[in-house]
């Protein structure tokens, strides 16, 4: 599904946008989760596929997305990211969105419409 | 062969993951595939964390060699009171403001071990050790 399309689903809309041909690109698994220890113990399996979907706003969500090679990041319940995170994004090329919808909400609309799980744990 | 050294402040979040993000870009230039620099990258910055979080301060080593990519992270003090129980994911004595950053739920060092190649952890009250060894054998 292309990004677009996803965005458009969840009503989210951009904070910061480095890339503008991103939206157009095919997104197809999703990684879900407010604590970032749980996202970095597991696998993505294709993270320039992967869309990180956290309620968590702060910078460590962005360091997070960046070690695992994942450049779009969408935030739940509006939340929004400062002008210090939001300079932080930018210099890691990183694709930022908020939607106004909660987690769950959110995932299962997405998951309805037949996006994947990004993410599998590791023994 | 050294070719960095970082110095680390405690319970700084506001640069936290920055000397990972300056190694992931190291290891990138090495040619190392996608796949070990995602584990240095997710290893280190979880021992960067760990050092923010638990450590009073201290310093991450980057040396490089023709067949392994090792980091060395030294903090000062308190140490792990309990190696083998700091191993056991869920296990943590991280504080509500480590969980407000997304971290302190005992995944750290489980973690850590799982995406590194060689895994050596030294603690005692003044302080820690943590080496860790990625092959770069996809690079040779």
């Amino acid at each position: 599904m292309k990004l677009q399309a996803m965005l458009g689903l969840i009503n989210a809309t951009p904070i910061t946008v480095d890339d503008p041909y991103i939206v157009y690109r095919e997104h197809y698994y999703v990684s879900c989760t407010d604590l970032m220890s749980d996202a970095l113990a597991m696998i993505c399996t294709n993270p320039a596929q992967t869309v990180l979907l956290t309620g968590l706003a702060n910078g460590q969500a962005l360091r997070t997305a960046e070690m695992m090679d994942i450049n779009v990041i969408i935030l739940c319940r509006n939340k929004t990211l400062g002008v210090e995170n939001i300079e932080l994004a930018t210099s890691m090329e990183m694709n930022v969105f908020t939607t106004p919808l909660p987690m769950f909400d959110a995932v299962g609309i997405l998951y309805k419409e037949g996006l994947k799980t990004a993410t599998r744990h590791v023994d | 062969m050294l070719i960095k050294t970082y110095e680390l402040t405690a319970d700084d979040f506001t640069q936290a993951g920055s000397i990972s993000s300056d190694i992931r870009k190291i290891a990138k230039g090495y040619g190392m595939s996608q796949e070990t620099i995602r584990r240095v990258a997710v290893a280190c910055y979880e021992a960067e964390i760990n050092m923010i979080i638990h450590s009073h301060g201290g310093q991450i080593e980057l040396s490089i060699d023709d067949e392994w990519f090792n980091i060395a992270f030294k903090d000062v003090g308190p140490g792990i009171e309990n190696i083998e129980l700091a191993m056991k994911p869920g296990w943590s004595t991280a504080d509500v403001v480590a969980q407000n950053m997304g971290f302190g739920a005992g995944l750290g060092l489980p973690n850590i071990k799982k995406n590194s190649d060689t895994f050596n952890l030294f603690s005692d009250p003044n302080g820690t050790l943590l080496q860790l060894g990625f092959k770069r054998k996809d690079t040779l």
